[in-house]
């Protein structure tokens, strides 16, 4: 399975690393060095206090559905993955990011754990994070 | 504005059309400029201060030019900020800042666009990546009604909010609708109607979601010297305040809107607060968006949006919290995706006394609240506090 029809991230040299660590299977977020932040999505300085001392962190790649919503229709979206489930998923990191999980709607609810999975596209080094239920 | 030298919005037009394949976007503009001069009494010639969030479909940083060429003004002070929706009541306040600056003393604000002409159908949206965000978010089909649809989830869970609570907010919309002749959607519904309509991106249904019209609006704000000398009476734009609010690095609460501060800042300017607003226009992209701003606002505490619109708070004549007596959004107009200059356009007919006679409230404070962009991950929260004309 790829990824596309979606639209593929478009990377850019701040991002480069975030989406080549997805494509190894790795999730990655930033950390203030200075203050000590972790924050997504990914920027050069960071986004409280302007250090440029930030590091990227592996993340666990763990966290829980902090709000989600399933859609029934999507205008160019593949009929097999609907329907769709965009979420925000808060990471044991801090962040929340968004993100789709790949499951049933009846099967995730606010507060279910889930894990990263990632997702190949046609670009070799970009894959993009998904989420899925981890099994109790 | 408390302190300030006063300005006032003397003029105020909404293109009757809710479907316009034969026109150009270019040519609503200048149809509700013509028309919203005229309101106020005003000619093309008077104007010196042009303010739009430009030409949504065009997407295009020149868009004042386009504009200003088009409609053949010559401006000695522009703004285009755009916020999405809200822009309008953003601008509202700009124009009135720039006046008092001595910038220009006829502004006037313009929105139009054609979505409905253009075919876009209800929970659809762009696939395009456009801004630096895109890619962490609308790579994943994140659009708008599933991002209102994780704040209503959210909203649910935290504060127990029901669907049918929801619902009300539609039901009252469609109440005030029937007596407008230009509205999309005229006929009432029940609360059962809202919640047994199509899921379009749980929990949001069909009819928790605005129309998608095409269309436009203008405002004409103006200078107290230029408005001492108009037959019509204007409505003094009390107090003004924004908020950008955005994903804040992942602390994101997508159950919280910048209108607790965009509404602190407009009250505080007018030194006034909710218990003395008698109309309220309430940006509803979405009942949830309706909800979140009414607790956000302050007309009750955080959580409790649900319970205080049950039992037809927001139906006017009688309700004590009378909200979009033209339809709104949701059943009237919703013009180029972007709603704040109908929300602006009613709180005036309120306060002029120009509403639908049904629906007409005895308001001499009025607010108009937008809610531009998502709640779930950028928005530009903007508020107007707007009072009756006293001379």
């Amino acid at each position: 399975m790829t990824w596309e029809p979606r639209p593929v991230p478009e990377v850019t040299p701040e991002t480069d690393a975030y989406w080549t660590a997805a494509a190894n299977g790795d999730l990655l977020v930033r950390e203030c060095s200075a203050c000590g932040l972790v924050y997504h999505y990914p920027r050069s300085l960071c986004p409280d206090c302007f250090s440029e001392n930030v590091e990227w962190r592996e993340a666990s790649g763990h966290g829980e559905v902090y709000s989600y919503s399933a859609a029934r229709t999507m205008s160019g979206w593949p009929e097999d993955d609907l329907p769709l489930i965009v979420a925000y998923v808060q990471l044991d990191e801090g962040p929340r990011i968004m993100t789709n999980i790949d499951a049933n709607p009846e099967d995730i609810e606010i507060g279910t754990r889930v894990e990263v999975r990632f997702v190949d596209t046609e670009e070799e080094d970009v894959a993009v994070p998904v989420f899925v239920p981890i099994e109790a | 504005m408390a302190g300030h030298e006063p300005a006032y919005i003397a003029g105020a037009f909404e293109h009757p059309t809710r479907e316009a394949p034969d026109k150009s976007t270019m040519q609503l503009h200048a149809e509700v400029a013509k028309g919203a001069l005229a309101d106020a009494g005003l000619t093309k010639d008077d104007v010196n201060g042009l303010f739009t969030a430009g030409v949504p479909e065009y997407r295009s940083g020149l868009s004042p030019l386009v504009i200003a060429d088009y409609l053949g003004m010559d401006a000695t002070y522009v703004d285009t900020t755009d916020y999405g929706g809200s822009s309008y009541i953003a601008h509202v306040g700009h124009a009135v800042s720039a006046i008092r600056d001595g910038k220009c003393d006829v502004a006037l604000v313009t929105l139009a666009g054609r979505p409905r002409s253009r075919g876009q159908a209800t929970g659809s949206g762009t696939r395009e990546l456009r801004t630096v965000q895109d890619s962490f978010e609308r790579i994943y089909g994140a659009t708008n009604i599933t991002m209102y649809g994780m704040a209503a989830k959210r909203h649910m869970h935290e504060h127990g909010t029901t669907s049918e609570q929801l619902a009300e907010i539609r039901v009252a919309a469609s109440q005030h609708a029937q007596y407008n002749d230009h509205a999309m959607y005229g006929d009432p519904v029940t609360v059962e109607d809202v919640v047994e309509s199509r899921v379009v991106a749980d929990p949001l249904h069909l009819l928790d979601c605005c129309v998608i019209s095409d269309g436009g609006g203008a405002l004409v704000v103006v200078s107290e010297d230029v408005r001492d000398d108009l037959d019509r009476e204007a409505v003094e734009v009390l107090g003004h305040g924004e908020a950008p609010s955005h994903h804040d690095a992942g602390r994101i609460d997508i159950t919280r809107t910048g209108a607790e501060a965009s509404g602190e800042r407009a009250f505080a300017e007018a030194g006034l607060g909710p218990e003395d607003i008698d109309y309220a226009s309430i940006y509803d992209s979405f009942t949830i968006t309706v909800l979140e701003a009414i607790e956000d606002l302050g007309f009750c505490e955080k959580g409790e949006g649900g319970v205080f619109v049950e039992g037809g708070t927001l139906q006017a004549p009688d309700g004590e919290l009378p909200f979009n007596t033209d339809g709104g959004g949701l059943c009237s107009n919703h013009p180029a995706n972007r709603g704040g200059m109908t929300k602006v356009i009613e709180a005036v007919r309120q306060l002029r006394g120009e509403a639908n006679s049904e629906v007409q409230v005895d308001a001499s404070v009025a607010l108009a609240h937008g809610t531009g962009g998502s709640i779930a991950t950028r928005h530009g929260a903007a508020t107007v506090v707007l009072g009756r004309e006293s001379r």
